[in-house]
């Protein structure tokens, strides 16, 4: 328990230097590659927190897919940072007024990991007894996912193929002149 | 032991994170992310120890794999100037 601690600390210290470098970069692609380092260390945050799928899911469109999007960008862009115009000061306190306000919204949650909280006691329970009864798939995620959550997944899938089919209208037309 | 190589990779982030920062050349920069994912994969692996349970081995491995991804982007970017396609040379 002490050395989960002592893990989950070092790690949201690196992840704040990884942000303080995050800012005074100028250079574009060193950005981009710094916030392949930021997604690795919350990945790894989320691995201490044994969310092992969410970790991996951060590590592979954090880490990998972002990096290599934000690279196409540069591509097109430029490699360096223009200077902005603005000032500093409206900035510092949009970002202190919904840091305050996020820090206020994790007052009343209960503690990672405790056992009364909404989330165990509400439908979990019944889930982990019933499933097997109610669905007949042995896997109680996957009866989760695809009974009990089966219209939300369903949305979440016509979701994605409308993304997929407009990404691909968009760049396969342009493709397609190009190459005649 | 494990405590003290966990405090000994975290020094070496810390080295890897300052050499992000400075680093001259984009190169240096992309020799020390790639090193950082290393150190990250190293990071979990040890972990799995500390907390007893080894099967987080597996979890450090396909993080290794998964590294690649954006070291293979940035020297494409590098050699063909753009990433779509392999490009005439």
């Amino acid at each position: 328990m002490d050395i989960a601690i002592l893990v989950n600390f070092s790690l949201l210290t690196l992840m704040m230097l990884v942000v303080v470098v995050l800012i005074r970069l100028k250079s574009l692609l060193g950005v981009a590659l710094t916030n392949g380092i930021y997604s690795l260390l919350s990945a790894g945050l989320f691995v201490t927190m044994d969310a092992v799928d969410v970790a991996f899911t951060e590590a592979a469109v954090g880490a990998g897919i972002t990096t290599v999007l934000l690279l196409g960008t540069i591509a097109v862009t430029g490699m360096e940072q223009t200077v902005s115009r603005h000032g500093k000061f409206l900035p510092l306190v949009v970002i202190f007024i919904t840091g305050a306000a996020l820090i206020y919204g994790t007052l009343d949650m209960p503690p990672f990991g405790d056992p009364k909280a909404p989330i165990h006691t509400h439908v979990a329970p019944h889930y982990l007894t019933e499933s097997t009864n109610e669905i007949g798939i042995p896997n109680v995620v996957t009866s989760v996912l695809a009974s009990y959550r089966g219209y939300d997944t369903l949305g979440e899938v016509i979701v994605i193929f409308t993304a997929a089919i407009g990404v691909l209208l968009l760049l396969g037309k342009t493709v397609g002149k190009r190459n005649k | 032991m494990f405590t003290v190589t966990f405090i000994a990779i975290l020094i070496v982030m810390f080295f890897l994170l300052i050499r992000v920062a400075l680093g001259p050349t984009v190169f240096d920069r992309i020799l020390a992310v790639n090193t950082f994912g290393t150190a990250i994969v190293l990071l979990i692996a040890l972990f799995g120890f500390l907390v007893d349970r080894p099967d987080f081995l597996d979890i450090a491995l396909l993080y290794a794999l998964t590294n690649f991804i954006s070291t293979i982007a940035v020297l494409k970017l590098f050699r063909y100037k753009r990433l779509g396609k392999a490009a005439d040379r």
